[in-house]
């Protein structure tokens, strides 16, 4: 097997320099982009009525627009070649860097919707940060895909609250979405190495930050939706490293196929 | 440049839209600067296709591309004659400072005008429609579905 060239928080083993941590930092978080936008397109032709059919791809297709700017980006600072293709394609599961959430199964519609509340929040938040990083590209990625975050986040936003505020079953779905997926929401918010150079350089934003962000809004939409806020227990870690759930391997097998089973094809 | 029409709307042109950031003469080679609307918009690649391919049919072979994403585009940008001309089509034009400001709901939704009967009396059904860059909405009166094209 060869060796992943794009390491991630490897602590310990090596110092990384600014340019490692950035590409890094660019995979985190085009990788997640670019694997809930995988989970959303696997709505297709399965959505409970044809307005949220329409309206989960359309997620899906701004995710992979998002993602192909960041991966773009992060194989031009790499300079070897490798293209959004490249990455998105010819890498294996250990190298992909998206949170734990985003590989999070479809599950049932409330499932799909928790998920994607807890992920567009931290996305909103995390965008509007960055819109000031000292990054020119990261900077513009972040005010571009603020705006259409902020149409993901209100589309979760208003589906949890009309779930949780709905029928007894309706109420109880969501609330049992919330409790199983909390534990995947403390990794949205782990740093390593690869933060702190980059937030000595002024590109990365401290997460802490973007926790307290992030606490605001999961509280409003909670109290609104009448539902409870879990208690934090114990919380699921990895990405970082390029560790991920048992889910991650499947989905890329099929995102994977046909570049795999073609490797010559082109679209 | 004018001319070219956006592929998906093709009642206005690129330039109308906004995409069409700049046009430079560098010596010998034409600099065309464009911006995507959406950052997943699968229009992009045709909007460059029909470009290379309206400036080869002027005689014009040494072109450059480039691609930006700031200043983020918006549909302020977009000029008073396309927002006519939507509204023409049957595409409800955005209205101007509509964005929602209130991140988490929709609470201060404009109203938007039914393209074919004019009727005040509408209805949002989703947030996404058949593009990117549009909202699908009902009329009350006539009953018709159309298209909301949505601030960003």
């Amino acid at each position: 097997m060869e060796t992943p060239p794009l390491r991630g928080g490897l602590e310990g083993l090596n110092i990384m320099t600014t340019k490692e941590s950035l590409i890094n930092y660019c995979l985190r978080i085009g990788d997640t982009s670019l694997i809930l936008g995988q989970r959303m397109s696997e709505w297709c032709s399965n959505g409970p009525i044809l307005e949220e059919d329409i309206a989960m791809t359309n997620i899906a297709l701004d995710l992979f627009g998002q993602a192909r700017t960041m991966l773009t980006y992060a194989g031009e600072i790499e300079g070897k070649g490798r293209t959004e293709d490249d990455l998105a394609y010819r890498r294996n599961e250990r190298e992909f860097y998206n949170t734990l959430l985003s590989e999070r199964p479809n599950g049932h519609f409330g499932d799909t919707v928790v998920r994607n509340f807890f992920q567009s929040a931290y996305f909103y938040h995390l965008h509007t940060a960055l819109s000031s990083s000292k990054d020119e590209m990261i900077a513009a990625h972040a005010a571009k895909s603020l705006k259409e975050v902020t149409y993901h986040l209100r589309h979760s936003a208003e589906w949890i609250v009309r779930l949780g505020d709905g029928t007894d079953e309706s109420k109880d779905k969501i609330q049992t979405s919330i409790n199983e997926i909390w534990e995947y929401t403390g990794n949205l918010f782990e740093m390593n190495e690869v933060d702190a150079i980059l937030i000595k350089e002024g590109i990365a934003v401290n997460q802490a930050e973007i926790k307290a962000n992030w606490d605001k809004t999961v509280d409003e939409v909670l109290e609104r939706a009448k539902l409870i806020r879990p208690k934090d227990g114990y919380m699921q870690t990895g990405s970082l490293k390029g560790m991920h759930s048992e889910y991650l391997g499947h989905l890329i097998a099929e995102m994977q196929f046909l570049p795999r089973a073609y490797p010559n094809a082109k679209w | 440049m004018a001319e070219i029409p956006d592929p998906e709307i093709p009642v206005i042109t690129i330039e109308e839209l906004g995409v069409l950031r700049n046009v430079e003469i560098q010596q010998e080679k034409v600099v065309i600067t464009i911006t995507p609307t959406y950052t997943g918009c699968p229009a992009m690649k045709l909007f460059e296709d029909e470009i290379i391919l309206a400036l080869k049919n002027k005689g014009i072979e040494n072109v450059e591309l480039k691609m930006v994403y700031s200043p983020a585009w918006t549909t302020d940008w977009m000029t008073e004659k396309a927002k006519e001309k939507l509204l023409a089509y049957g595409i409800a034009p955005p209205l101007k400072g509509t964005e929602d400001k209130g991140v988490l709901f929709s609470s201060n939704l404009k109203m938007v005008v039914c393209p074919r009967c004019k009727s005040k009396n509408t209805e949002l059904k989703s947030q996404f429609g058949s593009t990117a860059c549009k909202a699908l909405y009902t009329c009350k009166d006539c009953l018709e579905p159309f298209d909301y094209f949505k601030c960003i």
